[in-house]
């Protein structure tokens, strides 16, 4: 507890340093990560973290030290090198995506292992520094080191804002950027550009292997949550913040954890928290909503086939012979009558079902909207009456009343569907 | 220069590894899946270490199985998240290889001071030590190197797995749904070259580490894929390769003095990235314009 309190209050200004770090290249690599989450070029991002491997290492051996400019310098170059060869490779020869992209990924991690070895074998004092590169250690960010990467993060955010028109256009039209007259390849080079950028200066705090995880998951968990660009990479920051101060924290209490593998798992809990449970497109909504439009689709059915046996003349309706009107299905019948005996639609007179005055209503709105939909494909689409059924069987559960209202405006309250049989109105008497 | 058992011991290990990596991976590169194949050899730590702890040893049957398990896992998950959950492809295999991969991390952290092993030794390897890390059996008599064993052991594995289903292999590569129809059930197979593919890694990784084992699996295929149309000869050209990159890698690391399966990587990157230069040139200053290029040939 006394370490929550000592990090949290930022008493120690290293901390505080720390935390304005990961905070800043957080947001940043979630704002860029969304973009390419949106432009489907996730993985590209795998590959930059991972090639920029040997440009770090190279920047350490020329500077002989553990210098951040030689070593962003260095691993920019190299990212930018794997970013072009990944496009070249694409347009110039016949391999897929997937398999650039991962032999662009292995190679430079590859020529990045090869140098590792040989600055290891060269005895360098500054060697355990490099290690720090391959899975991160935000708390040995100094504060001349946040000065570059920091100043870094904070340039990225202000590029995507001030050009949120010109780089949304690029993720989801960019040929209609092109015809209008926008200079698309510059952009998608600056865009390339910042994605680099973001990994560099990512890989301090998260390391190489683990980088990639900072550009998906928060683009691909605020995806859960809304539709709007805007709050799209608000939430993605937001989220990509906190798993960083989460992660910083923990391996600040615990001293020998590498930083990246905490701020990824937290990363991941928030992503799948969201898949799972995120209103609307969670998968758990989504199974909740799909259930309960079953449960009313098939409640709207047995109503349906009970006022259909009243047009045919019949005056009784034995449940026995409901349950055989669906065959198979006979716990899920059952199921319906008691929720619409419960909602006082219908009434089980000893095994005997019949309407209540709101269940026959309701039962004539639902055929109503069936048939009004048969008339308005018969006659505004030219379908022959043939055809018309399945799609009002599908259409009888969703229509609205408003839509309702409009149909029967349209089709100035018709009598009579394509089959020649009634469309009930309320005050109808049958 | 004279005949040194100890790197013909290295050379020839390695080339078997690189042979089934190739194998497996000219199948994962058919099926769009080399992202996959990443994936898999990265989610496949938290299941080592696991079974590491658990047995005690990095001999024990525990860590294939663990491994094994993790990879199958990783499989499922990046498809959970694919068909249920909606997530774009990318995406669901970046957040699944990534924290799955974290995990190990943390695990070995954790663990750094019951077991022997170290991030480093899991993800770099290290082929140099082969020789000294010899099979003894309990009469105390060596039986050369234990890799070795296992390599072998993996690559007829893997090439039996490819010889009794290679019908059934390159009729879902190449037209998945002409393979449903006619009976072949698909997921299986998919999920059957999927637990190679982690077994694979398991056995390698030793050696080559969990990162460069994607490397054998992606680029040997890929060069082989520039310069050949027949499915027979890519597989033939993709163990040339190996072999060669086996070769090369480990004179060019004798002379720089560095990692061997990091400098295997290299030369094979060397070789990928030069092909697809000399295929990318050729047609247009030689026959002026591209040839057109035929479909692809069983």
């Amino acid at each position: 507890m006394s370490d929550f309190v000592y990090f949290f209050t930022f008493q120690d200004s290293s901390i505080a340093f720390v935390v304005i770090g990961i905070t800043l290249l957080g947001i940043g690599s979630a704002y860029v990560g969304t973009y390419s989450f949106l432009d489907k070029k996730a993985l590209l991002g795998d590959a930059i973290s991972h090639a920029v491997l040997p440009g770090i290492c190279l920047g350490f051996m020329l500077a002989g030290e553990k210098n951040p400019i030689y070593i962003v310098t260095g691993a920019f170059l190299s990212g930018a090198l794997a970013t072009f060869l990944t496009s070249w490779l694409k347009s110039n020869t016949r391999l897929s995506d997937d398999a650039i992209i991962a032999s662009i990924l292995s190679i430079f991690f590859g020529f990045g292992v090869v140098l590792l070895t040989v600055i290891q074998k060269s005895g360098n004092p500054e060697m355990a520094g490099l290690n720090q590169f391959i899975f991160g250690n935000a708390i040995a960010i100094l504060e001349e080191d946040l000065y570059i990467y920091g100043g870094l993060a904070v340039l990225i955010i202000i590029t995507l804002t001030v050009f949120k028109k010109e780089f949304s256009m690029l993720v989801f039209n960019a040929d209609f950027g092109k015809s209008i007259g926008y200079p698309m390849g510059a952009i998608r080079l600056i865009f390339n550009v910042l994605m680099i950028l973001a990994v560099v200066i990512g890989i301090q705090a998260i390391g190489v292997v683990l980088m990639a995880a900072l550009l998906i998951a928060p683009g691909a968990a605020a995806r859960f949550w809304t539709d709007k660009l805007s709050k799209l990479l608000l939430i993605a920051g937001a989220f990509s913040a906190v798993s960083g101060i989460m992660g910083t924290y923990v391996s600040f209490v615990i001293p020998q954890m590498p930083t990246g593998p905490w701020v990824v798992v937290f990363l991941s809990l928030f992503a799948f928290a969201s898949f799972l449970f995120a209103p609307k497109k969670g998968v758990l909504s989504r199974y909740v909503a799909r259930r309960y439009y079953l449960k009313k689709t098939h409640q709207d059915h047995l109503l349906k086939a009970i006022f259909h046996g009243i047009e045919k003349g019949k005056s009784s309706f034995p449940i026995e012979e409901i349950y055989q009107s669906f065959p198979y299905r006979k716990g899920e019948t059952k199921q319906s009558i008691d929720n619409l005996v419960k909602s006082e639609l219908l009434i089980n007179n000893q095994g005997f079902i019949d309407f209540t005055p709101k269940g026959k209503s309701e039962a004539k709105r639902i055929v109503r909207l069936h048939r009004l939909w048969e008339l308005y494909l018969n006659e505004y689409m030219n379908i022959a009456p043939d055809h018309v059924h399945d799609s009002a069987e599908k259409l009888e559960h969703i229509l609205t009343p408003e839509l309702e209202a409009l149909l029967e405006n349209r089709l100035n309250y018709p009598k009579l569907d394509p089959h020649q049989e009634t469309i009930p109105r309320d005050n109808d008497e049958l | 220069m004279s005949f040194d058992q100890n790197a013909f011991l290295i050379i020839f290990t390695a080339s078997i590894i690189s042979i089934s990596c190739g194998l497996l991976g000219v199948f994962m590169m058919l099926r769009k899946m080399s992202m996959t194949g990443d994936a898999i050899s990265h989610a496949v730590l938290p299941g080592i270490v696991i079974g590491f702890f658990v047995s005690g040893s990095q001999r024990g049957l525990e860590v294939i199985i663990g491994a094994g398990l993790l990879g199958i896992l990783a499989t499922l998950i990046i498809n959970w998240l694919k068909n249920k959950a909606k997530v774009q492809l990318d995406a669901s295999i970046g957040i699944t290889f990534t924290l799955l991969f974290a995990i190990g991390i943390i695990l070995i952290n954790m663990l750094a001071y019951k077991v022997d092993l170290d991030q480093e030794c899991v993800l770099y390897g290290e082929i140099a030590y082969l020789p000294i890390d010899l099979w003894i059996t309990n009469s105390g008599f060596s039986m050369g190197p234990r890799i070795t064993y296992l390599a072998v052991l993996n690559l007829v594995l893997v090439s039996a797995f490819i010889y009794l289903l290679y019908k059934e292999l390159t009729l879902t590569s190449f037209d998945e749904n002409f393979g449903l129809v006619i009976g072949i059930p698909a997921g299986a197979i998919n999920l059957a070259l999927m637990s190679m593919v982690s077994y694979t890694t398991v056995s390698s990784f030793e050696a080559v580490g969990a990162i460069l084992v994607v490397a054998l699996l992606v680029v040997p295929p890929a060069t082989a894929f520039l310069w050949t149309k027949k499915l027979t000869s890519l597989i033939k050209l993709t163990c040339a390769l190996g072999i060669f990159i086996a070769i090369a890698g480990y004179y060019m690391a004798y002379l720089v003095d560095s990692s061997i399966a990091g400098m295997m990587v290299a030369v094979g990157g060397v070789i990928f990235l030069g092909s697809a230069l000399f295929k990318s040139i050729k047609p247009n200053f030689i026959f002026g314009t591209s040839t057109p290029s035929k479909p692809l040939e069983i």
